[in-house]
């Protein structure tokens, strides 16, 4: 970068449908870097933002989940692939999000864009994993398949802004869901730029949507909708869930509450996300 | 958008006479070896508690409506003694017993419920009012291969692919419903001990005495006091035990409604939960199904159990080449069904099991004629004593008609029809529950086709109903999470 260039900032907008829109609402809200210095004015999603999203979300869920698992895990790995070609620019902006060292900045995105080609790999073992044949007694064939809920929402991590927001979103986009999510309300920026490079990373419009905005207002929205499958709120405070959850029971949405980024966590969440569809076919001549 | 169909044969009563009133000799089970106490107490700590201590009420034989025998409500400090009994077995005694010997337990429950069996058999039918043709060959049979089934998981966790060496959660709280009181309770029971929890269950108020027996069963096996406590009683005492602060997993059977609440009571406490609701299941009939099976699978999907069946095929959608021909085989069937007495061993279709289970089918089912539907009744004679609907169809029904969008629970059947492999789909999948969906055809193609497309947890093709302790059972959306049955039944009770 030229030192007496005066550089272009970007506006930054929700992923929503394929899709880069201002908030309906028109708001946007302030971020600023770990110093205290303006970053940007984010899209301050509203819950309209969110309701359309779901829309878009239950829409883009069955193409997802008829495309081949081999296909959908390759989609997967295509965004790893941009993410890793921005590697630079994403490290950068954990480091003005989070305030962290350099070194530390690219690392977390290093295992952020790790963990992703991670559940690349899971989305055509999870059959296998999960599912299987069932010796019951009597002349059936009986196969069990794992298939996905349906919709997921998912608050991402408040702080690890790019990490935490990676194994929210595509666990469940792993196992066939689509997924809203949440990004972190004060460090947005690296969300707002893997949304940018899912636009090019063959991904249906509508299967991973991305909302800036605040947690208390949209959540309990997430919690209440009717067409919400599954809730992810481990990253939201403890104290938030109670309310949350008894929200979700409106509709009987699998809830995940568990924290932490390792993989015995990632598997778990995963499992929250899939449902166990099993069918007895008659053998005969 | 109304489905039209004309019956040929509307008339149930020119078509009974047609049949020309086939008559059977009677065959009845005797009573006499059910045993039934006057009077039970709680199981908690291996021991019945004195029903002296406790306020009462009676369970009855919803065929007859005579009283079977008097049993106790479990209030909150009954509640928190099995509890804490089930905590102490589980810290001192379950925890530490090996997977090899808690198989050996559930081997030896297993084989005492078939030793049991006829007792077991003949119990439930007078206390549920199902037929004990169903008692005998389904119920009770099924219930003795789940404890069989999971006995030979206790040593085998490590290679149930919930990890190397899976714990497990603690203390079970498991509230089941009345629809299959045994099996239900085997549902529950083997896999959480299986996986080394200790339990809490509470059987339905209406039907308390097949797991009053079981306790005993646990007695003879010698499981030690305490891994499991048994607790009759109404809604207030499954409140009390899903509120209870040392249950560490609530395992709930039951309606939707219920399940909601049980959700929201929950919630924040970090206990585990799966549930098991309502349903309002779908039999698809495409246009080359073999036809014979077809029927029989129709008849089995909703009468089954006088159609107290979470999963039953209670939305028959058929294909519209084929449904005037269809509903006529399907309505020589319903008439020929024997309803009445549970007891005799030629009955298909037993008593409602309760005075407020029978209401609710009958406010429904008349709903169903306001509506707009056409109602089709089988003209059997019912006993004049007991709760007991007759076998019905409904024709001409609306998807938005109440009939075809909540849970009847009960004989009672939503006939739709549909043009297209799409619309099928279509129209099955449109419903807040999603447990289970029956296909008819003899393409296989098809079969998997609209199978991958049923958002449903339970697919039978060409046929219906069918369980089996290795098949995971358990719905999707509002019929609930979790699953029962199968390796993916242990991870209910594994804290993984």
């Amino acid at each position: 970068m030229s030192e007496n260039r005066l550089e272009i900032r970007k506006t930054y907008k929700l992923l929503v449908n394929g899709a880069f829109p201002r908030s309906e609402s028109g708001r946007t809200y302030e971020v600023v870097d770990a110093e205290g210095k303006f970053i940007a004015n984010v899209a301050q999603a509203s819950r309209k933002d969110l309701r359309e999203a779901v829309v878009a979300a239950r829409a883009a869920q069955a193409k997802w989940w008829s495309q081949s698992a081999y296909n959908r895990g390759q989609v997967i790995y295509r965004l790893a692939e941009m993410a890793e070609s921005r590697h630079a620019e994403i490290a950068e902006a954990v480091e003005l999000s989070e305030g962290v060292k350099s070194k530390e900045a690219r690392k977390s995105v290093s295992r952020g864009i790790d963990r992703m080609v991670w559940y690349a790999g899971w989305t055509d073992k999870i059959a296998q994993v999960f599912g299987g044949a069932n010796p019951v007694a009597g002349p059936f064939f009986n196969f069990s398949l794992p298939v996905p809920s349906g919709v997921v929402a998912a608050v991402a991590h408040p702080t690890n802004s790019f990490e935490g927001l990676i194994d929210v979103t595509f666990g469940a986009i792993a196992a066939g869901n689509s997924v809203i999510v949440l990004a972190s309300s004060d460090r947005p920026v690296p969300a707002v730029l893997l949304g940018e490079m899912s636009a090019v990373s063959d991904f249906p419009g509508g299967v991973l949507n991305i909302l800036t905005g605040k947690v208390e207002e949209l959540a309990p929205v997430m919690a209440s909708h009717e067409d919400i499958d599954g809730l992810d709120i481990g990253c939201v405070q403890a104290t938030e869930h109670t309310a949350l959850i008894s929200a979700a029971a409106g509709s009987i949405k699998r809830v995940f509450e568990g924290q932490g980024f390792d993989e015995t966590t990632a598997v778990r969440r995963l499992r929250t996300f899939i449902e166990t569809s099993t069918v007895w076919h008659t053998k005969g001549q | 958008m109304l489905d039209p169909i004309v019956l040929v044969e509307t008339d149930m009563e020119s078509l009974h006479s047609q049949l020309g009133g086939l008559q059977y000799d009677n065959a009845p089970e005797s009573a006499a070896i059910a045993k039934i106490k006057k009077e039970y107490g709680l199981f908690i700590n291996g021991q019945f508690t004195s029903p002296k201590d406790h306020k009462s009420f009676f369970t009855i034989n919803p065929a007859t409506e005579e009283k079977l025998s008097k049993i106790s409500q479990a209030d909150a400090n009954d509640v928190d003694a099995a509890v804490q009994s089930a905590k102490r077995a589980y810290e001192k005694v379950w925890s530490k017993t090996t997977g090899p010997e808690r198989a050996k337990y559930l081997f030896r429950i297993a084989r005492l419920i078939q030793e049991r069996s006829r007792e077991l058999a003949v119990t439930e039918t007078l206390d549920n009012g199902k037929p004990i043709r169903e008692t005998r060959d389904i119920d009770v049979p099924l219930a003795a291969a789940h404890f069989f089934y999971y006995a030979g998981w206790a040593d085998k966790l490590s290679f149930a692919g919930y990890g190397a060496d899976p714990k497990p959660i603690g203390v079970a709280g498991q509230i089941i419903p009345w629809n299959f009181p045994l099996l239900m309770a085997a549902w529950k029971l083997a896999p959480a001990l299986a996986a080394g929890n200790t339990c809490v269950l509470k059987p339905a108020e209406t039907t308390p005495l097949t797991a009053l027996l079981l306790a005993e069963i646990l007695q003879q096996a010698e499981l030690p006091d305490g891994v499991v406590n048994i607790i009759t009683g109404d809604g207030s005492t499954g409140a009390a035990l899903v509120e209870h602060p040392d249950v560490n997993k609530i395992a709930f059977t039951g309606s939707t409604g219920v399940g909601r609440m049980i959700q929201q009571r929950i919630a924040g406490s970090g206990k585990h939960l799966t549930l098991e609701l309502g349903g309002k299941g779908a039999n698809i009939v495409f246009e080359d199904a073999p036809i014979d099976e077809m029927v029989e699978g129709i008849i089995d999907g909703i009468f089954f159990n006088q159609g107290h069946v979470c999963c039953a095929g209670s939305r028959l959608l058929v294909q519209e080449s084929i449904a005037e021909d269809v509903l006529r085989r399907l309505m020589r069937r319903v008439e020929q069904l024997r309803v009445g007495d549970p007891m005799d061993k030629n009955t298909d279709v037993g008593a409602v099991n309760s005075a407020e289970q029978l209401a609710r089918i009958s406010e429904l089912t008349a709903t169903g004629e306001e509506e707009g539907a056409t109602r089709l009744t089988s003209t059997c004679v019912l006993p004049s004593k007991g709760f007991w609907f007759p076998p019905t169809v409904f024709t001409n029904v609306s998807q938005s008609h109440r009939i075809a969008r909540e849970e009847i629970f009960g004989p009672v059947l939503s006939m739709l029809t549909f043009r297209t492999p799409e619309e099928a789909v279509q129209k099955a999948n449109n419903t807040n529950y999603g447990l289970a969906c029956g296909v008819w055809s003899e393409k296989g193609s098809r079969t998997l086709w609209v199978a991958e497309r049923l958002r449903a947890g339970v697919i039978w093709a060409n046929t219906y109903n069918k369980f089996d302790p290795t098949s995971p059972f358990g719905g999707v959306r509002e019929s609930g999470f979790g699953r029962e049955g199968g390796r993916q039944g242990l991870e209910a009770y594994l804290n993984v």
